[in-house]
């Protein structure tokens, strides 16, 4: 800190400027989606480096999960990237069961694939709205609202919370679906698609959001894969890699869907890439609502999961924990063991490759989580692809990336 | 699989160790050699593990002799293969060569394992603080850090944060909440004694 204010001062000393220009970017400014600061050095209005400064919001997540069950550790997760908690939840869930060898019932993985499915197109209509309100169309933003608070309604009717959810439980999750939120949800799916053309009329071929984004912050295949750049982000490079398809995780790999690819490698491109995400998602949850309808009266949590205290539902009894003889209790809660080992779970958020790399003693807290945030790595990756830009267009970069600084700082 | 069996071939004096757990590969290796192992699974046209999915280190502290292991989660996009490679820092020593030579993403993810667990990346072109401020003493992650620090090894931009807002205090808006906030300040003994 005390250097760049070094800097900022010498500067306005100073009554000619040969030296190129430092210029210092939130942490508080509207279009950096947070508290990002990003520390410039212009030429004229042209970016020759950028530095970007993160930990605004560093909470330690990682170390407080060392000092908490797993169940308790759960919770954490959905404060990392808080626009698709259900996201980060499943995440983490699927990175314990791996380690613990639990196998999760098939309604409790359909279910899960279709909260995923909902976090993502939440996440991508949020992403579409701010965006586009960066770079100067403000009607967006209203429209995406109006459709994100529907699915937001539904997220109340599943679980009670609207944003941090913290619905999925280690071995499936906390209440099974109703009738009603079916019926909502197909009543969702048939709409949606109808509702997708509307946000495309308004910007798809408007001459200033054209402009703005064509062209804009170009990375090639090579160089978004070295940079590590995933999800949507990478796609757009031409790079057909998503982890539902490259590894696939739940029931992903019964679903029909196509990974939604780009070739220009600019904004635009990755604004193509989600809102064929967008579609497919819906897609996906459609086909899961089908499903979901065969397995009706099926559990949606595994007889050996470990034991939770529920305010409703299904409660199990002590002995079904995988090893009840290791097993100790916080606060009146048996907390099975997880056996020694270690394990990394990369799911695919809507940001991009959420990685949990959990490493056990053999006791029933983690010994060490660590968290693979996509936000982290692509905000690495914004000195690169800004480089030789306009600071307006540095702008338009932030935003097609498409971070959230909780999941960055963790 | 196929990328350890090249490994054992082309390094076989280099790997220490190969474990299984949970269907997924983890080779220690020797640290001085962890460059060219990397670069190797890079480059080769039969594995090209081209993504870094994660670097970290964990902190072994009473468990295991070296204290420190340093992390390396590669995945090959192309042939879908999944590999973890380790080496040992002792605690002594922390030292490690930097892979940023390879991939780009290195960069961040090793200033932020030498911010946390204070292990040197030699070679790296920017090693520096990332999460935590510039000024701040020790390292977080290690497990002989405490979760919550006493009051006098607090950081000291936060004693002096604490210190103004106490001063500004008496133009408060709302002099409900000065007041209480002074008669907290002003009486720690009765706060104890409650």
């Amino acid at each position: 800190m005390a250097p760049t204010l070094e800097i900022i001062k010498k500067q306005q000393d100073e009554k000619e400027w040969d030296e190129p220009y430092f210029v210092n970017m939130g942490p508080q400014h509207p279009s950096t989606h947070g508290v990002l600061r990003l520390f410039l050095e212009l030429e004229g209005e042209t970016i020759r480096s950028c530095d970007p400064r993160i930990g605004y919001l560093h909470r330690g997540i990682e170390k407080l999960s060392e000092f908490r069950t797993y169940s308790q550790a759960m919770v954490l997760t959905d404060r990392l990237d808080y626009i698709s908690s259900a996201a980060n939840n499943v995440g983490f869930c699927l990175a314990v069961e791996k380690l613990m060898g639990l196998e999760v019932p098939r309604r409790a993985q359909i279910i899960r694939v279709i909260v995923c499915e909902m976090a993502r197109i939440c996440s991508h209509l949020l992403w579409l709205a701010t965006h586009a309100l960066d770079i100067g169309a403000m009607t967006v933003f209203l429209y995406c609202f109006r459709d994100r608070e529907w699915l937001l309604d539904v997220f109340e009717m599943i679980c009670g919370a609207r944003l941090t959810v913290s619905y999925p439980r280690i071995g499936g999750v906390r209440l099974d679906f109703t009738d009603e939120i079916v019926d909502e949800l197909y009543k969702f799916t048939e709409e949606f698609p109808n509702r997708i053309p509307e946000y495309e009329t308004l910007i798809d071929v408007n001459r200033i959001w054209l402009k703005r984004t064509k062209g804009v912050g170009v990375v090639s295949p090579e160089e978004a894969v070295n940079l590590g750049l995933t999800g949507p982000s990478l796609r757009g490079s031409g790079v057909h890699y998503d982890l539902r398809r490259s590894a696939p995780y739940l029931i992903y790999d019964e679903l029909d869907f196509e990974v939604a690819v780009e070739y220009e490698g600019d904004t635009y491109a990755r604004y193509r890439v989600r809102m064929k995400e967008m579609r497919e998602a819906n897609k996906i949850i459609r086909q899961c609502l089908d499903k979901l309808a065969e397995t009706k009266g099926e559990p949606v949590v595994a007889e050996d999961a470990p034991d939770l205290l529920m305010p409703f539902g299904k409660v199990k009894k002590p002995q079904a924990a995988p090893h009840p003889k290791k097993g100790y209790v916080v606060k009146g809660v048996e907390v099975p063991v997880v056996p020694e080992g270690e394990v990394y779970m990369a799911t695919e958020v809507p940001k991009g490759e959420l990685g949990f790399y959990i490493v056990s003693d053999g006791t029933g807290h983690p010994w060490r989580l660590r968290i693979r945030a996509p936000s982290f790595v692509h905000i690495s990756a914004i000195p690169a692809l800004a480089k030789g830009h306009m600071v307006a267009d540095l702008v338009a970069v932030i935003g097609t990336l498409d971070i959230v600084l909780g999941e960055c700082d963790r | 699989m196929l990328a350890v069996e090249k490994l054992q071939e082309n390094f076989p004096h280099d790997i220490i160790e190969i474990k299984e757990c949970a269907g997924q590969v983890s080779v220690t290796v020797r640290r001085d050699r962890i460059v060219d192992i990397l670069r190797f699974l890079h480059d080769d046209g039969e594995l090209l593990f081209d993504h870094l999915a994660d670097l970290t280190a964990v902190d072994w502290l009473g468990k295991k002799e070296p204290r420190f292991e340093v992390v390396y989660n590669l995945f090959s996009i192309r042939y879908k293969q999944f590999i973890r490679i380790k080496v040992q820092v002792p605690e002594n020593d922390p030292r490690v060569d930097s892979v940023t030579c390879i991939w780009k993403t290195a960069n961040w993810l090793e200033r932020e394992c030498y911010d946390m667990f204070g292990i040197e990346f030699e070679g790296h072109p920017d090693l520096r603080r990332i999460l935590m401020p510039d000024d701040w003493e020790g390292y977080p992650l290690r497990k002989d850090y405490p979760l919550f620090l006493e009051e006098e090894q607090e950081w000291k931009e936060y004693k002096k944060l604490r210190q103004k807002a106490r001063e500004l205090a008496q133009y408060d808006w709302y002099p409900m909440l000065a007041e209480k906030d002074k008669e907290e300040a002003g009486s720690p003994e009765s706060e104890a004694a409650a």
